[in-house]
């Protein structure tokens, strides 16, 4: 009764986007990063950044305004219409990894503008997925990393698959 | 003024005092919530139905093994509700637009004027400075009144313990999580954000933000802002909130107004009529002695004027 980690299932926590040095105005453009290497429930992979470059061909879809040509969104122009760009252009330069944290709630200033910035999690799975559905790429949990074995346990799946007969009080309908 | 006029006079008006609408300064003052009270925000533009937050839930709150694996979508044929073994549950809904279904998570919304507080008799319900609404389980009487209060059907009943059933619901993981300023497992496990974690009053603003900034995604509404006086869980969505199985009828009083200003009439009736009404008896019967005289005589001066 398993489903083979079609598009079901999620992932836990911290992906890191490793690489993508700081001065990237040098332009040291990695061929892979190493992503999910926080994570205990999936295991870590090579975003194969090389082929998304070759078909995208537009950095600043997932870069936004910190490299690439120009945004477009009438949104992001208001006021990045001429911002040049960052010296900080990795996922993790801007998306945090905890943002839910005491610390961060209590620091979220209401005079900022991004004040909704998701998470470095909710960033890779919201732009990597929607964009997946979009070219019609994979877009399951484990197309793109592997649940490792506590993962497994955690989704009550693979060879912790429940056993138990229908009990009593289960789901049930309305 | 003749006593009998005085008599009338005092009776009509306490008559009309007392059943006509009482003012707002009887009533118990409405609640707005916390201040500070955490709420969490689900956008269902971004569920995929990963069910992650279910099982997040499950192992959080220390819950039985499910029936099925939390990666089997299967169990969205059905609409599932809120179980003593699942205090979270993902619901899958098609929506009249034609495009592709929306997910919504259903677990307990924390009013902010719990029906389920207000109707439990022993008073295990707690509503935490924090937002949470939680339970002592020690207290409950297992008498399930919350769960016909509950205008959401969140409360669910451990049917299968013989001896000790108790209510079961989601607490917003006060115990393990809140408490502590971290936000729920359900929240931290979310792949996509759909359950954005933070200050109720500063969720709303968020809220209508990405409403303004992206019209075409999302129905003009947040639903919990106001619904029942307001819930710590809020939800945004691409349709109308009925179309994802939220009631829009439950109207935005919360349950306690339904019997507010009744309740708030009782002590009055307990107090100040025994008062008054023996009050009135006394001087009624002071001069009962001679009391058949008296009134003769006072309807004789009536017939004067």
């Amino acid at each position: 009764m398993q489903t083979k980690g079609f598009w079901p299932a999620g992932v836990m926590v911290i992906l890191l986007l490793a690489a993508v040095p700081g001065i990237s105005r040098g332009i040291t453009v990695p061929d892979t990063v190493t992503l999910n290497s926080q994570s205990k429930l999936y295991k870590p992979f090579d975003f194969n950044h090389a082929k998304h470059i070759q078909i995208m061909r537009e950095c600043s879809y997932c870069h936004h305004h910190t490299t690439g040509t120009l945004v477009q969104d009438p949104n992001c122009i208001r006021c990045h219409r001429n911002s040049s760009k960052t010296k900080i252009v990795s996922c993790r330069g801007c998306h945090l990894a905890d943002p839910f944290s005491a610390a961060a709630i209590k620091e979220n200033n209401p005079k900022n503008y991004h004040n909704d910035t998701p998470s470095l999690k909710a960033a890779m799975h919201r732009n990597c997925i929607d964009c997946h559905e979009k070219m019609k790429g994979p877009s399951g949990c484990q197309d793109c990393h592997q649940r490792t074995k506590e993962g497994d346990a955690f989704y009550n799946s693979g060879e912790f698959v429940p056993r138990n007969k229908p009990a009593k009080g289960g789901h049930s309908g309305h | 003024m003749k006593r009998r006029d005085f008599l009338k006079g005092c009776l009509i008006s306490g008559a009309a005092a007392s059943l006509g609408p009482p003012s707002k300064s009887w009533a118990v003052g409405s609640f707005e919530g916390y201040p500070d009270a955490m709420g969490v925000l689900v956008d269902t533009t971004r569920c995929i139905g990963c069910r992650s937050c279910e099982a997040a839930c499950n192992k959080e709150q220390n819950l039985p093994e499910p029936q099925l694996p939390f990666d089997d979508t299967s169990v969205f044929e059905e609409k599932r509700r809120t179980t003593e073994n699942a205090y979270t549950v993902v619901n899958r809904y098609e929506t009249k637009d034609g495009q592709k279904p929306s997910y919504r998570k259903m677990q307990c919304n924390h009013c902010n004027e719990p029906a389920c507080l207000t109707s439990c008799f022993v008073n295990a319900y707690t509503k935490t400075k924090e937002g949470a609404v939680i339970y002592n389980g020690k207290v409950c009487v297992g008498c399930r009144t919350c769960m016909v209060a509950c205008p959401f059907n969140i409360p669910a009943y451990s049917y299968s313990s013989a001896f000790g059933p108790v209510i079961k619901k989601c607490v917003l993981c006060y115990h393990t999580r809140l408490k502590f300023g971290r936000p729920p497992a359900c929240v931290e496990i979310c792949p996509r954000e759909a359950l954005t974690f933070g200050l109720r009053k500063d969720l709303i603003k968020i809220g209508h933000e990405r409403i303004r900034a992206t019209p075409d995604r999302y129905f003009d509404h947040i639903y919990g802002e106001n619904e029942l006086g307001g819930t710590s869980w809020l939800y945004l969505s691409r349709v109308p909130a009925e179309q994802i199985g939220l009631d829009e009828t439950v109207g935005n009083e919360p349950i306690i107004s339904n019997v507010k200003e009744f309740l708030g009439m009782v002590p009055m009736v307990l107090t100040i009529w025994p008062a008054l009404f023996t009050g009135f008896h006394l001087l009624a019967t002071r001069n009962k002695e001679h009391g058949d005289d008296h009134h003769n005589h006072s309807e004789q001066e009536d017939g004067k004027k």
